[in-house]
């Protein structure tokens, strides 16, 4: 519509395609890695494939709210990022190690 | 002129909680004053009624206080009355209840939990106000279940003792029957007449049908035999004198256990118009009279020969109620608080002297030591064995010439039991007072405070009986019917009397190894009256027995821990075999758990795919 430029070229699946790609490897990521700080990394790395999603599917239809989406997702990512890094710190201050199969005190 | 009745219970109750309140801290000096003059005040209230209440035969005095119970038409107020018959219910009640009183004073001197007798006593007495002062059978109810809640706590009273408590409950358990009765009793009045006042209820009577009223009648005289130990719930009173002496003298033989015949006497309306009813409560008083009796001839402790003696007098007053001589049952009542609560107050005298000892074999000789109470019992034991001019002479021969008019086997059958009386009475007189002396210690006469009411008790049961002719003040309410006047009659009745005595005296002072010989030549009968004709037993094996072990094994471990614990039970466990289940999935594993969200979602999808994707 109006102000949003044209679509250009590049097909709508290969964002997808992208898209998929990266999030299954912060799956991967999370499954397979040990180290919470990997595993954290990981979780990121979903949720901006997760927002390349927004982005493609935003410009496709020329519709802002994608985009706005988007905002939010990065604005919690961000507060994320925070309580996550200030929780592993703790973690490891009080267990010396980043290990997270070793992070289970509440199981029994 | 308002007479303010309400002051006759009010009294009381303030001494109840004067002394229930602040008892414990006061000294017994004056807990003895508060009790004893808060019911001397209210027996003063109830002279200045008397004298300035006018014709109480044509004029009957009722107040309204307030209302107690509205719900659409049904009102229940807290109304008081008195006619002729509340008057003579009052004046007994709270006359004797002041002699009682007086006399517990010297009684329980030396008794723990002295401020506590005194405050259920002033309890008692308000209760029992209550219940002859009551307008309606609601508030008669309130006074009669009061006054059953009193007996039970004060046969209880030495609550140490296990007997004693065990005693209560029987006296209240059984009582629970009865006013089961009485409570079936008032649902039907209410149904029938809308209304429980006496006056509304008495005069719309005579026009009700004759099996409604028949049940009624029936019911409330079930409710009677409760509370005034008539067959067959009579088993709780010779149990009930594991209470203290006064006790048993004011609730279980002066006052309490006659409610069922004032009761009666006051629902005469009902009786009247429901034969079959009056049958049944005649019936009902003779069989409960001439049985009672037999019972005494072979008890040994003094205070449960009086008991059964007790129990065979309210016979007699049932019997009386139930021939149709209602002011005779009632006279009978009158002159019966006097020499029973002197009976009893003379074994409490008794008991004092020979240092708590009841059993009358080891008693003997106590005419030397304690002559005041052995020439007030004396009074007493002549009054209850009908000689003349003594006031059970008069009472008896009334109740006995209105039976004979009724059916002439009655009279006899009541004529032979009081033979029996005169029997008992005697040798209990005999057993105690003459001889030589068989207990222990040294024996000695009452405080003054005890001899005292002893004293006026006994002029009471040698002129009561001419003195105040009942028939004649209640003319009004039941007229004497004219019977034909048959002579002999009194010489019967005071010949059986005499010669009770005379048999007495033969076995007891005259023929020391006569009852002994007596014993052995019937052994099994006197073993099954001696026993009380296992009467407790067969209660307990065919009602307690079966209702105890029926709650035990059926509601209790079938019922109870069965099947409503088994439901409660089984719900947490299954709950507990299910979350042993999911347990499992729970490894504490982070990675295991992403695996499972990563395969359901993967699930979620390929689901959607097969379904062909989100419809809007």
């Amino acid at each position: 519509m109006n102000g949003l430029p044209v679509p250009n070229g590049v097909p709508i699946s290969w964002f997808l395609l992208l898209s998929a790609v990266l999030f299954a490897l912060g799956v991967a990521g999370f499954i397979i890695r040990r180290n919470i700080l990997t595993v954290f990394m990981c979780i990121e790395l979903m949720l901006n494939a997760v927002n390349l999603t927004f982005i493609a599917f935003a410009n496709q239809h020329r519709q802002v709210s994608g985009q706005i989406f988007t905002f939010f997702v990065m604005v919690v990512a961000a507060a994320e990022a925070a309580v996550g890094l200030a929780i592993i710190l703790t973690v490891f201050k009080n267990r010396e190690t980043l290990n997270i199969d070793e992070v289970n005190t509440l199981r029994n | 002129m308002t007479q303010n009745l309400w002051i006759i219970p009010i009294l009381p109750f303030l001494g109840f909680l004067v002394n229930g309140i602040f008892g414990r801290k006061l000294p017994k000096m004056i807990v003895s004053l508060v009790a004893v003059v808060s019911v001397l005040l209210s027996f003063g209230w109830v002279m200045k009624v008397y004298l300035t209440a006018g014709d109480l035969a044509a004029n009957p005095v009722t107040e309204h206080y307030f209302t107690w119970i509205r719900s659409g038409a049904f009102n229940v107020g807290w109304d008081y009355t008195v006619d002729k018959l509340t008057m003579i219910m009052l004046m007994i009640v709270t006359g004797i209840g002041s002699l009682i009183h007086i006399y517990s004073v010297g009684y329980m001197e030396h008794e723990g939990g002295y401020y506590r007798f005194f405050a259920y006593l002033n309890l008692f007495m308000f209760f029992m106000l209550n219940l002859v002062l009551a307008a309606n059978y609601l508030l008669l109810f309130l006074g009669w279940e009061g006054v059953g809640l009193c007996s039970y706590l004060l046969v209880g009273f030495y609550i140490v003792k296990h007997s004693a408590t065990t005693a209560g409950n029987k006296a209240f358990i059984v009582n629970r029957i009865g006013d089961f009765g009485f409570s079936l009793a008032m649902f039907l009045i209410v149904v029938n007449f809308g209304t429980l006042d006496f006056g509304h209820v008495f005069a719309a009577a005579p026009g009700r049908p004759t099996g409604t009223l028949t049940a009624i009648a029936l019911l409330l005289l079930l409710g009677a035999t409760g509370k005034s130990a008539q067959i067959p719930l009579y088993v709780w009173l010779p149990d009930a004198m594991e209470g203290p002496t006064p006790v048993s003298a004011l609730i279980h033989a002066a006052t309490m256990v006659t409610a069922g015949v004032y009761m009666c006497t006051r629902s005469a309306v009902i009786f009247t118009h429901a034969p079959a009813a009056m049958e049944t409560v005649a019936i009902i008083g003779l069989v409960t009279a001439a049985f009672a009796a037999t019972i005494g001839l072979a008890q040994n402790d003094i205070k449960k020969v009086y008991a059964y003696s007790t129990i065979s007098q309210l016979g007699y007053m049932f019997l009386g109620v139930g021939v149709g001589a209602f002011s005779a049952g009632i006279w009978h009542l009158m002159t019966h608080a006097f020499f029973k609560a002197l009976l009893f107050l003379g074994a409490g005298s008794v008991i004092h002297a020979c240092h708590g000892e009841q059993d009358m074999r080891h008693m003997g000789g106590l005419r030397k030591y304690a002559p005041i109470t052995f020439y007030t019992l004396c009074c007493a034991s002549l009054a209850i064995a009908g000689i003349p001019p003594f006031a059970g002479f008069w009472s008896k021969d009334a109740i006995l010439a209105a039976s004979y008019a009724h059916a002439p086997w009655m009279y006899w059958i009541g004529t032979i039991t009081a033979g029996m009386t005169a029997f008992y009475v005697w040798r209990a007189m005999f057993m105690t007072f003459f001889g030589e002396y068989r207990g222990h210690g040294h024996p000695h006469e009452s405080p003054v405070s005890m001899w005292g009411p002893l004293a006026v008790l006994a002029a009471l049961s040698v002129v009561g009986g001419f003195l105040f002719n009942v028939p004649k003040i209640l003319n009004s309410m039941f007229p004497i019917e004219e019977a034909a006047e048959v002579p002999w009659l009194v010489y019967v009745s005071v010949l059986a009397g005499v010669l009770g005595i005379g048999l007495a005296a033969y076995m007891y002072v005259v023929n020391l190894d006569l009852p002994e010989r007596i014993t052995k030549a019937i052994g099994g009968l006197y073993t099954l009256v001696y026993n009380k004709y296992f009467i407790d037993e067969v209660y307990d094996a065919t009602v307690v027995h079966p209702l105890v072990e029926g709650s035990r094994s059926v509601l209790w471990r079938g019922v109870d821990q069965g099947f409503i614990d088994g439901i409660v039970n089984g719900v947490g466990q299954e709950s507990k075999a299910v979350g042993g289940v999911l347990r499992l999935m729970q490894s504490g594993n982070i990675r295991s758990y992403a695996t499972w969200v990563v395969l359901g979602s993967v699930a979620l999808v390929i689901a959607l795919g097969i379904a062909g994707g989100v419809s809007r």
